[in-house]
């Protein structure tokens, strides 16, 4: 491990800004607004403008798109410092992600962990370099927070598996190239070690999607089917009936990149004021300006906890069970924001709107229910807390 | 590590056991002179405040850990009203000589001096009825805590010239203190002032607004942190007895109604902790937000108190009702600290308002 010197770092940030400040165009350093600002790559890539795609394209002959990732596999090769640094001076220019992909936070690292040398070299590649749109098979309607319920089966039928079953909650799975799945490979095995994890292309015969409206409107959601689908036995990743380790390490994995308040343009303060008014200078609600106060000293207080997580981290204390807690607490954060958005919003808020310009807080108020449903749901989260950081014992 | 050696020695010297044998015999003091004694010479009770006086000069972030621990075995002592209120209005606000006359005598423990500002039933510190003429001060103070054992009063009075801080020797002619012995085994006291004489006076009338807010925000901070080391220390005891308790054949802590209720109350009290690390830093670096932070936290700490106390009285069941079991200390203590210094009414009112809505 070689450790850069002070001044290595420091040429590394001022080789870095100048590289931003001259290959990232000015309007990819404003924030995203639309589903269209955000660029999903894929075989059959849409970009919004010129902009954007020389914004990705300057970012992947980095290997910026991974900036983590090893050079080999098309990633930037960058050490945890030199990420850092990377990291600060994309959001000093307020640089957008040139490429989003659950290819790059979710796929990739399985295949970094348990992939063979193969599977990494072509999946890792087309991966940072955005060739390919992935979208993740988890869920099953019988199979929620008991994922390992699962039935979607795979056979082995010799030079491959023949997949049967349905997966629900794929986001993106209309206009995903591949699909990487939790299949069942073994019947009659305990339920945890019969799974495997395969990766299918969502082009092969047998695959149809559905996208799911939720009661907030539109939804990136999809139920996906498999009917007969041939899946070469090289899709394979990691052993066969020993895929649940591989969905475990991700699943705690994505459970710490959930739980982050959404920033707002105004404070719910600001925001309460401005829609229902004062008396004698207070919030004009006596009820909602307690509920309201509340709010913010809750809101306040998880943000230190974040900090503070990030020290401990840093400090050789990764989070481990503790992700449970700032799931937990941030979704229902979010859900109370919208419960007094709605309460303090008055009878106009209550306007159903279809564009994201205006009327969409209803909108968001409803979207906002699944925060503690999807990513493992709020109970899940405390049976967690309570098992392994109280260690209480098992039900 | 001031941590491990306040814990040390908390639990070694002045467990719960300790507080309830001075409730038991009806203790003069209502604290342990000898733990008293010895938190003075480990130099606790100097830890913020300058060498020149006696002091360590530390920080509020250091003396928070021993509040924590102190909080923990729920250890009575004058150190919050006379070190923390006292020594911090007079280390702030005081002239060269006060400083060198009162702070050294707080600091060695030798004097205990405590501030009067209530007077009505419920948390009012800048408004007093009681007043100051020709050098003589008259007005009933409430729950003055430590009153019984105090050597000075600082009183907070109005004058033709606004409010101000007032000292008073407790022994002065024209001073009667009634001792109240508080349901968390601590006391407190009712003065009443008669044309008792004045000594003198910290700061200029007319500053005492500025003086009451800053003084109690440390105030509020710390007896947070206090209150933090007591609801970690009822949740602990709380969940091993959970493990520990069997009915139906099985731990009662198998039981998910009872872990999701758990579970929930870990989080809050991780968010209080946070939220008080935080505050007490934020004296130490002199913010300016000194007073938001403290309405934050002591409305936080306070309801999470509210829940984690009687959350530990229901979950103990039978024998969490019974004297004999300790957390019962825990539901006594956490209603007391609750109203003192303002509670989570109080504070979220006064927060709303320091954030103009």
């Amino acid at each position: 491990m070689s450790t850069a010197t002070q001044s290595d770092i420091e040429s590394f940030r001022s080789e870095t800004r100048a590289w931003l400040e001259k290959n990232c165009p000015a309007s990819m350093r404003t924030p995203v607004k639309g589903f269209d600002d955000y660029f999903w790559g894929g075989r059959r890539p849409k970009f919004k403008d010129e902009d954007q795609k020389q914004w990705f394209e300057n970012m992947k002959s980095k290997g910026w798109t991974v900036p983590r990732w090893p050079k080999e596999y098309g990633g930037g090769g960058l050490s945890k410092v030199e990420y850092k640094v990377l990291k600060e001076e994309m959001e000093s220019l307020g640089c957008r992600t040139p490429l989003f992909s659950f290819g790059i936070h979710m796929l990739g690292p399985a295949l970094l962990n348990f992939g063979t040398e193969e599977q990494k070299k072509e999946h890792l590649t087309q991966i940072a370099n955005g060739e390919i749109w992935w979208c993740q098979g988890y869920s099953e309607p019988g199979a929620g927070s008991d994922l390992a319920g699962l039935q979607t089966s795979a056979e082995d039928k010799g030079d491959h598996y023949l997949v049967n079953g349905q997966k629900v909650w794929t986001s993106y799975a209309d206009y995903s190239d591949k699909i990487f799945c939790l299949v069942r490979t073994d019947k009659n095995a305990p339920k945890h070690t019969g799974i495997s994890f395969l990766l299918i292309d969502m082009e092969s015969a047998g695959v149809t999607t559905r996208p799911i409206k939720l009661i907030s409107g539109s939804s990136p959601f999809c139920e996906t089917f498999f009917d007969n689908v041939k899946v070469p036995k090289e899709n394979l990743v990691g052993i066969e009936n020993e895929g649940w380790s591989i969905a475990k390490y991700l699943l705690t994995h994505e459970r710490s990149m959930i739980g982050n308040v959404s920033k707002m343009d105004k404070t719910l303060d600001q925001y309460a004021v401005e829609a229902i008014g004062r008396v004698e200078g207070k919030l004009a609600d006596p009820v909602n300006r307690v509920e309201v106060a509340r709010w913010l000293i809750d809101e306040a207080a998880f943000n230190l906890t974040l900090i503070r997580a990030l020290d401990e981290a840093k400090a050789g204390s990764p989070p481990g069970a503790k992700s449970s807690f700032y799931k937990y607490y941030g979704t229902e954060l979010n859900k109370r924001r919208y419960e007094l958005m709605m309460s303090t919003g008055g009878f106009d808020n209550l306007i159903w709107g279809e564009s994201a310009a205006g009327g969409k807080t209803p909108r968001e108020f409803c979207r906002s229910k699944a925060n503690s449903i999807e990513g493992g749901t709020s109970e899940i989260q405390l049976n967690i807390i309570a098992k392994h950081i109280l260690g209480l014992p098992k039900s | 590590m001031l941590k491990t050696s306040a814990k040390e020695f908390f639990s070694g010297n002045a467990p719960i056991s300790s507080l309830r044998k001075l409730r038991d015999d009806k203790s003069e003091l209502g604290y342990d002179q000898r733990v008293w004694n010895e938190m003075a010479e480990m130099g606790w009770t100097g830890l913020v405040f300058p060498e020149a006086y006696g002091g360590l000069d530390f920080g509020y972030a250091g003396l928070g850990q021993i509040l924590i621990e102190s909080g923990k075995t729920l250890t009575p002592s004058p150190m919050m009203s006379s070190v923390i209120v006292s020594g911090t209005l007079v280390n702030a606000f005081g002239s060269e000589d006060q400083k060198q006359d009162l702070l050294n005598e707080i600091v060695s423990g030798e004097k205990i001096v405590t501030l009067a500002f209530e007077e009505n039933q419920t948390h009012n510190p800048r408004n007093p009825e009681t007043s100051v003429d020709s050098n003589q001060l008259t007005g009933t103070k409430k729950f003055v805590l430590d009153g019984h054992v105090a050597d000075i009063f600082l009183v907070t009075a109005k004058s033709q010239k606004g409010l101000g801080i007032y000292i008073i020797d407790a022994s002065a002619a024209g001073v009667s203190v009634q001792r109240h012995i508080m349901m968390d085994s601590r006391n407190a006291a009712t003065v009443v002032f008669e044309a008792a004489p004045v000594m003198g006076m910290i700061g200029l009338p007319g500053e005492g607004e500025n003086i009451i807010d800053h003084t109690l925000d440390v105030a509020r901070i710390c007896l947070s942190a206090e209150m933090l080391g007591s609801m970690e220390e009822a949740f602990s005891r709380t969940i091993n007895y959970l493990k520990e308790r069997k009915q139906f054949g099985v731990s009662i802590g198998s039981f998910q109604g009872l872990q999701h209720r758990a579970a929930h109350m870990f989080c809050e009290i991780e968010m209080c902790k946070s939220i008080v690390l935080n505050s007490l830093q934020a004296i130490d670096d002199e913010s300016d937000e000194l007073a938001m932070n403290a309405s934050m936290t002591k409305a936080k700490v306070g309801e999470v108190a509210k829940l984690v106390s009687n959350e530990g009285i229901q979950m103990f069941g039978g024998i969490g009702m019974t004297d004999d079991e300790e957390i019962g200390f825990f539901l006594k203590r956490a209603r007391v600290a609750q109203l003192t210094f303002g509670d989570f009414n109080y504070h979220i009112d006064r927060y709303a308002r320091l954030r103009s809505f």
